[in-house]
Order: C-alpha cells, then sequence, then structure tokens
C-alpha cells in the first residue's frame, strides 16, 4: 500500500480514545497517513466516523492517546493551533462567510496563515496579495468566473468546492475531507470529484465518504470503521472483496 | 482577475460611485453649516456628536463582531468619570483628560472581555448586563472617588490646544467632539476594511468557519471589545468635558439600552447607522421633550417599532433605497 514510503509519517496516530459515558465512541485507534497518502474512512452510520476527525482536529478533547504532526506531539493544542500547524478539514455541511464574496472567503483564510490577520490600519499591500493569491487557488477549483459573487448566491455544488478551495489555500501537511461531496446532486458531482482527484500530491488526505463509487476510485488504502474501533485495513480491492465488511454494510445500513 | 470582474454584486461593499461619495461627504459639511447656521444650537449638535460616537463603539463590537452588549455604558461612564478625575487630580488639560479616559476604558474593556469573550450569544449578553451593573453600583458607592449620588463637578479646563476656551455657547465643545468623532470614524472605517476587521466580521458570520482556518477567534473578539470600550470611553469623555459633570445616569443601565436602540434605529454594521441613529434620536429627543417633556419615549418607541417592522438595516436601509433610486440602478 504505502510501503513505497519509507519516509516517517506526517501525521501519527496512536491509541486515540473518546468515551461518551459509557459509550466507546472511538476505541483505541492508530492511523499513519504519509506525505501523499490518500486514505478513506469508512464505516456504517454511527461507527464514529466525525467524532474522530473531531478529535483529530480538536474541536472535542481525546480522552487517551497521542497525535503527531511532522513528529511534534499536537494532541494538546487548540483546534486553531492544529489548522496553523497544517492540519485542515472541510465540513461536512458547509461553513461559508455567506455575506462575503468567494474572493474574499479565501483571501480572509490566507490572511489568516500568513499572520496578517492583526493588521489593523496598514494592510493595503499585504490584502492586496491576499486577494491575488485568492483569485489563483479560484482558478484552481474552478470557480474564477464567480470570485466576486456573494457566497450565499453560490450553487451547492460551488460551495462545496469553495470549502476545498479554502482549505487548500492554507497550504496543509494533511487535509481531512468530511464527506465532501455530500448532498451535492448529480449534475455537480462530477466537479467535485475531479478536484478531488486533482488535489495537490504531497499533501496527505484522508477522506470519510459515504459514496463507495468515490471513496473506492480515490483511495489507495481504506480503514473500515464499526463500533468506534478500526474494523479492518487494507487496499481498496482487499475490502471490496471482504465478505465482513459487506456484512457489516448490509447488516446495518443500505450504503 | 479582468475577466472575473464582469461580475459585480449588488449588495457587496464595492468602491463608492460619485452620488455615494457625495453621500459620505454631505454628512461632513452639515456639521461646517450647521455650525454658521444655527449658533444657537451647538450644544444639542455636540450632544448628536457624542452619541454618535459611543453607538459608533458599540457598532464595531455588536455590527462587525456580534458581540452583543448590553452594557456598554460602564465603558462610557467610566471614561466619563476617568475625564473627569484626570481634570480634577492630574491635569486640566483636555486632549490628555480625552486619551487617559479612553486607556482607562479601554483596559476595563480588555480585562472584563478576557472574563466573558469565552461565551456566546445570551449568554454573552447577560455577562455584559452583570459587569455594567456592577460598575454602576460600584461608581455609586465608591463615593470618595466618584461623588456617589452628587457625581463630580469638574473644574474649567485649559483651552483647547491652548486657544479655543470652552464657551457657554458650545462652540468649541462642539467643534471638539465633532473631531474626535471624525478621528475615530476614520480609525474604524480603516479597521473594518483591514484584514483584522474582516476577520471579526467573519466570526460573527460562522465562527466554525473562523476555526477551521486557524483564526485565535477569543483574541479577536478581546481586542475588538477593548477597542470599542476604548471610543466608548471618548464618547463618555466628551461628554463629561463638554457638560463640566458626570452623574451615575452616565452609567446606567438605560443609557446602555438607549445606545443599543440608537445603533438599531440607525442600522448595524456600516458606521454611519451611528451618525443618524444619534442624530435622529437627540434631536427628536429635544423636539418632542419641548412640546411634552411626558410622554416623549412614545414617540422614539413608535419610530422605532416603524423602523423595525418596516426596514430591514434601520434608517440606513432607508438610505440605501433612496440612493439607489437615485443613481438608477433598478434592484
Amino acid at each position: 500500500m504505502t510501503a513505497s514510503f519509507a519516509t516517517d509519517p506526517v501525521l501519527n496516530v496512536r491509541g486515540l480514545s473518546k468515551t461518551f459515558g459509557s459509550l466507546h465512541v472511538t476505541r483505541s485507534i492508530d492511523l499513519d497517513l504519509h506525505a501523499g497518502a490518500r486514505i478513506g474512512l469508512i464505516g456504517p452510520n454511527g461507527a464514529g466516523k466525525t467524532t474522530f476527525v473531531n478529535l483529530l482536529t480538536g474541536v472535542i478533547p481525546a480522552d487517551a492517546g497521542s497525535i503527531a504532526l511532522d513528529g511534534r506531539p499536537i494532541e494538546r493544542l487548540s483546534a486553531e493551533r492544529r489548522v496553523r500547524r497544517g492540519l485542515v478539514r472541510t465540513h461536512q455541511l458547509n461553513a461559508l462567510l455567506l455575506e462575503e464574496t468567494a474572493v474574499d472567503n479565501i483571501a480572509i483564510a490566507i490572511a489568516e496563515r500568513d499572520r496578517k490577520a492583526w493588521r489593523m490600519l496598514r494592510y493595503g499591500a499585504a490584502w492586496r496579495a491576499c486577494v491575488e493569491e485568492a483569485h489563483d487557488w479560484l482558478r484552481e477549483v474552478g470557480l474564477a468566473r464567480l470570485a466576486n459573487g456573494r457566497v450565499s448566491e453560490l450553487s451547492y455544488g460551488d460551495q462545496r468546492l469553495l470549502e476545498i478551495g479554502i482549505a487548500l489555500s492554507l497550504k496543509p501537511r494533511v487535509l481531512l475531507l468530511d464527506e465532501p461531496a455530500a448532498g451535492v446532486p448529480s449534475g455537480e458531482a462530477h466537479a467535485i470529484h475531479a478536484m478531488i482527484e486533482r488535489l495537490p500530491r504531497d499533501v496527505a488526505v484522508l477522506m470519510i465518504e459515504h459514496d463507495m463509487e468515490l471513496v473506492f476510485r480515490f483511495a489507495r488504502e481504506i480503514v473500515v470503521l464499526v463500533a468506534g474501533g478500526v474494523y479492518t485495513r487494507g487496499a481498496p480491492a482487499e475490502i471490496a472483496a471482504d465478505e465482513r465488511v459487506r456484512a457489516v454494510y448490509l447488516g446495518r445500513s443500505a450504503a | 482577475m479582468s475577466e472575473s470582474e464582469i461580475i459585480r454584486p449588488v449588495a457587496a461593499p464595492a468602491r463608492p460611485g460619485l452620488p455615494l461619495l457625495a453621500g459620505r461627504l454631505l454628512p461632513w459639511a452639515a456639521v461646517i453649516v450647521v455650525f454658521f447656521a444655527l449658533p444657537d444650537r451647538l450644544t444639542l449638535g455636540a450632544n448628536v456628536f457624542i452619541m454618535a460616537l459611543f453607538a459608533l463603539s458599540l457598532d464595531l463590537a455588536v455590527g462587525y463582531a456580534g458581540i452583543v452588549s448590553l452594557g456598554h455604558a460602564a465603558f462610557y461612564g467610566i471614561g466619563a468619570y476617568a475625564a473627569a478625575i484626570c481634570a480634577i487630580h492630574l491635569t486640566p488639560d483636555p486632549i490628555l483628560g480625552l486619551v487617559f479616559a479612553t486607556i482607562v476604558a479601554a483596559l476595563f474593556g480588555l480585562v472584563t472581555g478576557m472574563l466573558i469573550l469565552h461565551t456566546r450569544g445570551v449568554t454573552l449578553m447577560m455577562l455584559t448586563l452583570a459587569i455594567a451593573a456592577l460598575a454602576a453600583e460600584t461608581a455609586n458607592q465608591a463615593h470618595a472617588i466618584t461623588g456617589g449620588d452628587d457625581g463630580l463637578q469638574m473644574p474649567e479646563l485649559e483651552p483647547l490646544l491652548g486657544h479655543f476656551h470652552f464657551d457657554l455657547w458650545g462652540r468649541t465643545a462642539y467643534l471638539y467632539s465633532a473631531a474626535v468623532l471624525l478621528v475615530w470614524f476614520l480609525i474604524s472605517r480603516r479597521i473594518v476594511r483591514s484584514p483584522f476587521g474582516r476577520s471579526i466580521s467573519g466570526v460573527r458570520q460562522n465562527v466554525r468557519r473562523m476555526r477551521a482556518i486557524g483564526t485565535p477567534v477569543w483574541g479577536r473578539l478581546v481586542a475588538t471589545y477593548a477597542l470599542s470600550a476604548g471610543i466608548a470611553g471618548s464618547a463618555g469623555a466628551l461628554a463629561a468635558q463638554s457638560t463640566g459633570t458626570v452623574g451615575l445616569n452616565a452609567m446606567s443601565l438605560l443609557a446602555s439600552g438607549t445606545v443599543l436602540m440608537v445603533l438599531a434605529l440607525g442600522g448595524m454594521g456600516r458606521l454611519y447607522g451611528a451618525f443618524i441613529g444619534a442624530l435622529v434620536y437627540v434631536v427628536l429627543q429635544d423636539f418632542a421633550a419641548e412640546m411634552d417633556p411626558f410622554r416623549w419615549m412614545f414617540v422614539i418607541g413608535a419610530l422605532m417599532i416603524a423602523v423595525v417592522l418596516f426596514l430591514d438595516d434601520g434608517l440606513m436601509g432607508l438610505a440605501d433605497i433612496v440612493g439607489r433610486r437615485f443613481s438608477g440602478r433598478v434592484r
């Protein structure tokens, strides 16, 4: 699978656990993401996929386990600091600045990335540079023609692309895609699929997705999560042939 | 970039056209015209500017950063008391008093902001209210410093910049308040267009998005709150210096409610809303109080209901509609 990468993993997760009361939502998960990794995280509803992403990103604190980014522990950092270290996510439901234009949504992220977002009085050239770079990212995700349109007026599929554009503009080391194609009408889905295949090669990507066709096309390794723990993992072909995985899906949901 | 500029949203803040630019210079031209045309109304004019500055400070917190403060009079009152105390104990120089009051109020905003700005929504509103109530009660009890119920009487201030005496007709107070308002307005406008200003507006719109791009949300909000408190303190200092007295009413919860109403009346999140809200409120209060001192609040209340019901964006929303008619746009 990833044996060709002899380097240390970019993201190293060991024994990550979380309980809500007596419910074990995450059971001692181990995961390595190398540069350029393309890992699909699947599992039936309620398997704890989103909780796992929330633990990684620091939205909720883990009870036990370690997370290291480029060899440095980050499990005690706030969510914002993890982002600044290069651990970036997209949201299952769009989280955009709806009153702003598409280009400003990205420019604001770039200003934050470049530590320019504290500037109050002297910012003319710095802000212009952010806006110019933002236009490049919009071209990258295929939204250049909508740059100055209000985000609230974009189609849902275009908003999803903008989510990905914002994430990329932060120049992540690790990118977590939380159901990037969820809820997108089929007419717009191919633009998102194409974008996912065009993601920068050196970024390590972990994707949660219910659309099996998309996952199996995208991922080079698939991790199956059941009841908060890793059920099995392997190459897409192995997983597709695995009778037990099929049973888990057929038994619980019709995904 | 050039091809993408073809699409221009109507509602997004674009560069102002000529009619809009003229509209923006108009208020400042009016300030000068009033000075010469209505020499017996300058005290009222100064009150308008002070209220506008107070509402402007609130606009940064509420309209931009989404911090709904029900206790902004705490900062206004602290500014007023600080200016008076500075004049009594430190120096009769009005500018130094203004700067001193601004810094004291900003520090109070910084400290209280650090304590409460990890909360949001109704909890935060209640905490701002509670802090204002505490501040008002402290001012009431600390008789030795604030004069308690009696308030403070300020000694005569030195002439402004060594030349302009605070005269009986309020000419100096009028121009002084207008100048301070102009300076804070220019600074505020610069800030709301800055990367910082855009990020606090982002926090209001979607805090999840801002965390996801790595924004230190708490720090940004605390900085905004302290800035807003400092401007409110400036307004309080101007009020103290132009009237020569400070009383507990400067800090009252009623004053906190009034400034919120003034801002809502004018329109939030656009700076000029504070101007138009203050102008309408203070002038109407003056008129109505002359005609019927007991029921003038009824007039304000009715106007408030009408504005909230029929205009999306306060009186500035009305200005938008008129502006669009003039520039010939259909939408």
